[in-house]
């Protein structure tokens, strides 16, 4: 028999960025006993990393501001494949959860008359960012782990979960070891809480942290559950590109959103030559009028700089391919040019983008306030996710709940930049809430004993192999390199279904990884367990990419490079069949309200 | 000014370009930064202690340390322990001593070590060791939840919301840039030399208290317990802790000198001291 120790809470979140964070708040508040897993220490999670704000229409700086318009903008983003009522109650609860964190001691940026301050951003019509300088997600972490941690809630740090147990097609808890010594510790929950992030790390290129290995997906996927819309990554369109060790750490909207301006090695702000006509009327007409925009101009429209992120990132791709890129394959973001418009326009760049001006002078050497940024795009988000019901977060599995980014249906085809943060806060609480009830309604769970020495026999079994097994690092960068090259920004039928080929050997290959030594916070036995769940992501996006035949959002085939409306009537979804293999359909997306179709109509104009 | 004005944004361009690539060669012209070189990183024993243990590696032009390590770890070392998470300075967690000084090492660049001799990188030495470079700094999340908590006051307006000035928080969003890193805490000789975990919280935690104090709708009153359990007296304001902090803030001189200077004003004022012993 395993040896393990054990715990009992009635709801478990795993997951410790703003989504877990907040669900375990809003759990621990309705009185159950909830417990709290992270893979890194407390408030490291990749939410810290998160620049330019949270978007909730609470009309501070455009009185214009509401739901309504803020619900058409995130249905817009979306290409209409979102989950309405999701998007619903995201753009109607997030200036209630943006409120309740400065009572919780958040600090954001003010406005002249003492309000919360909001920014610009792109894809949303009117200034709806609440933000702190560049830092906005240390603020939202920072803020909620204080407040997480006088809840009487216990936190397990630096675990990591390696299975999810069910009872009865119930969620029951879950198995996971602790990095620091490689121990075993099997949860028991009456209610489960996946909020583990992304799925960066599949690509070589990206904003993520080691953590973003799709570990919920991965769970979830393996336990039975749904996962929709896998197609859709977002590839951010601004990444570094130099140095090369730096490649793929973010580089704020909010440069953009200041006045920043894209221009390629021809000194050409190329983002004017391309403006898709959905876009056109709310599109600045010359570089002088998205100049206005940025500085709060409320009859001027935005520069085409601050279009969605995949239209941004296909020009730069499109610029870097054509020749007309930086020396270093990226091509130039420059906000120093704002010294033409204000005086002491050095000062304004580092009090506005704080982190920004740190982070190239230290990584780069390089001086934002007198010089333009290299910059290309990385990947950055996962739009697709584990399918949840709206109301309440929950999975197909009773008892699973799933919020933030490891979920799905918010955003649709593509996400616009701030509506990550406040879907954090909004679908985290609701997360919670449902969760401690679902936890309250139902008895209690037991682990099933032979799936957990199972499941930690797998875990194991790299130590069995040793030295004379594959090198996971090996695997992972091989895999990287693949789906970079064959499933990225722009994609077509001959590469992926090469991709998926070479996706079934690395499962072979991962099957053999080996490592030696002790189990003792043991990084190369880590990256042979995360590859699991890599492999399982890695899958769903190509076969959910290669299903859909048209280009949509974060999705761009040059086989297929209009959108087709016939795809715009469902998701693509997949789920484990009952042979181990990867199942696809398509599901057809719930039919929009006569009452929330007029608000999308009243909105184009 | 006025000819920069007049530059085409193509010239523009073709000189910022021309900058950066001067800007490269420049580093190259005055120490070329070599191919190869030495690290001695920090091994634990399973048995407790450790040594260093020497590797040489490739290295190529804007690598950070943590690259370093990292490389070595898939190359060479694949049980190598490190910590680090962000890999861009946001998130505090690859603190570590290079060369005996504390940094983050995703935030040293190779070019700001001398690379002619072998650069040493070992764990942060105030806290206990858990493996190579990893140490157990959960003593730190402990003190933490030790400070009382943010209490704001009733709401300024119907909608439950606050109003305050953006030059009334400055002083606090400078306190809420730390990324809880702990190199202050490493550094500070109270914890390293004297050990008195039990009876001072170091500067980490005088930066959230002084950002809990000064955030202008907090109405707790965490001054006796500074002068009391937090130990805030034996700080001597020897600035060690705001030389090593990554995020630039004035530790000593707008956190813990201001809270020095409450508790002093509270308990050591002969005026105050009077009034109080007629109240």
């Amino acid at each position: 028999m395993a040896v393990y120790d054990s715990f009992n809470y009635d709801v478990l979140v795993v997951g410790a960025g703003g989504a877990g964070l907040r669900a375990v708040i809003e759990a621990a508040a309705s009185g159950v006993s909830v417990g709290l897993i992270c893979k890194s220490l407390l408030g490291k999670a990749h939410t810290v990393m998160a620049e330019g704000g949270m978007a909730a229409a609470m009309a501070h700086n455009d009185d214009r501001d509401s739901w309504r318009v803020h619900f058409a903008d995130t249905m817009r983003g979306g290409q209409y494949i979102n989950n309405w009522r999701m998007a619903e109650l995201h753009a109607k609860e997030a200036p209630d959860r943006v409120r309740e964190l400065e009572a919780w001691g958040a600090v954001f940026d003010r406005t002249p008359d003492g309000r919360i301050n909001q920014r610009n951003f792109g894809g949303h019509r009117y200034p709806r960012l609440a933000h702190v300088g560049d830092r906005t997600g240390l603020e939202l972490i920072r803020t909620l782990q204080d407040h997480a941690v006088h809840t009487g809630m216990t936190v397990h740090m630096e675990h990591t979960v390696v299975e999810l147990l069910l009872e009865g097609g119930r969620a029951a808890g879950v198995v996971a070891y602790d990095r620091e010594r490689g121990r075993f510790h099997v949860f028991t929950a009456k209610a489960v809480v996946l909020a583990t992030g992304g799925i960066g790390r599949a690509y070589r290129v990206t904003s993520n942290s080691w953590e973003g290995t799709g570990d919920g997906h991965a769970l979830a996927y393996r336990a039975g559950a749904e996962l929709i819309d896998m197609e859709f990554i977002q590839f951010h369109p601004t990444g570094m590109v130099w140095p090369p060790s730096v490649r793929g750490i973010l580089v704020t909207e909010g440069v953009r959103g200041e006045g920043g301006v894209l221009k390629n090695s021809e000194g050409r702000r190329f983002m004017f030559d391309d403006i898709p006509d959905n876009y056109k009327p709310q599109t600045a007409s010359d570089p002088e009028e998205g100049w206005r925009y940025t500085q709060g101009d409320k009859s001027a429209r935005r520069p085409p700089e601050l279009l969605t992120r995949d239209h941004v990132a296909r020009c730069i791709n499109r610029e870097v391919k054509a020749g007309r890129g930086s020396p270093h394959g990226g091509v130039f973001l420059d906000i120093a040019w704002i010294k033409e418009k204000i005086k002491d326009s050095e000062a304004h760049i580092k009090r506005k983008l704080p982190s920004m001006y740190h982070q190239f002078k230290e990584l780069a050497d390089l001086d934002i306030t007198k010089e333009p940024m290299e910059v290309g795009p990385t990947t950055h988000y996962v739009m697709g996710g584990v399918r949840v019901d709206a109301d309440t977060q929950m999975s197909t599995i009773p008892g699973l709940f799933a919020c933030g980014e490891c979920a799905s249906g918010i955003n649709g085809a593509n996400r616009l930049g701030g509506n990550s943060l406040s879907d954090l806060i909004v679908f985290g609480k609701l997360a919670g809430e449902c969760a401690a009830k679902f936890a309250r309604e139902n008895g209690a769970v037991r682990a099933d004993e032979t799936r957990v020495t199972r499941a930690i026999q797998e875990v194991l079994a790299p130590f069995d192999r040793g030295a004379t097994g594959e090198n996971p690092y090996k695997v992972q960068s091989d895999l990287q390199d693949t789906m970079q090259a064959l499933v990225g920004i722009v994609r077509n039928q001959g590469e992926m279904a090469e991709a998926l080929k070479r996706i079934q050997a690395f499962n072979q290959r991962a099957a053999r990884v080996g490592v030696t030594g002790h189990r003792d916070y043991h990084s190369g036995w880590h990256t042979a367990i995360d590859l699991r769940n890599l492999l399982a992501v890695s899958e769903a996006v190509t076969l959910s990419a290669l299903e859909r035949k048209e280009s949509r959002g974060g999705h761009f085939r040059e086989d297929y490079p209009d959108k087709v409306a016939e795809y715009g009537t469902f998701n693509i979804m997949v789920k484990q069949g009952n042979d181990g293999a990867m199942k696809l359909a398509r599901v057809p997306l719930p039919p929009i309200p006569e009452h929330l179709k007029e608000v999308i109509e009243e909105q184009k104009s | 000014m006025q000819v920069e004005r007049t530059l085409s944004p193509t010239l523009k361009l073709r000189r910022t370009a021309g900058a950066l690539a001067t800007a490269v060669g420049l580093r190259g012209d005055e120490s070329p930064m070599p191919k190869t070189a030495t690290f001695k990183i920090w091994r634990t024993h399973p048995e407790g202690d450790g040594t260093f243990q020497t590797f040489h590696t490739d290295i190529t032009d804007g690598m950070v340390v943590l690259d370093v390590v990292h490389k070595i770890q898939a190359e060479q070392a694949p049980d190598l322990a490190v910590r680090w998470n962000c890999k861009a300075g946001k998130c505090g967690s690859c603190s570590a001593e290079i060369n005996g000084k504390p940094r983050l090492m995703c935030m040293t660049r190779l070019s700001q070590v001398n690379l002619l001799e072998p650069v040493t990188v070992e764990p942060m030495r105030a806290f206990p060791a858990i493996k190579d470079l990893v140490t157990d700094v959960s003593w730190n999340f402990r003190v933490k939840k030790a400070i009382t908590k943010f209490k704001p006051r009733r709401a300024d307006a119907a909608d439950g919301t606050w109003r305050m000035r953006q030059r009334d928080i400055d002083r606090v969003q400078e306190f809420r840039k730390c990324i809880e890193c702990f190199l202050c805490q490493d550094v500070c000789h109270v914890l390293r030399d004297h050990h008195k975990h039990e009876e001072f919280i170091g500067p980490r935690f005088f930066v959230y208290a002084a950002n809990l104090e000064m955030n202008p709708l907090d109405t707790e009153d965490r001054v006796p317990e500074l002068k009391e359990q937090h130990g805030i007296g034996y700080c001597n304001i020897t600035k060690c802790c705001t030389k090593v902090c990554p995020e630039h803030i004035h530790i000593t001189d707008n956190a813990i000198i201001p809270l020095k200077e409450r508790v002093v004003d509270r308990y050591f004022d002969p005026l105050t001291k009077l009034l109080r012993v007629f109240r």
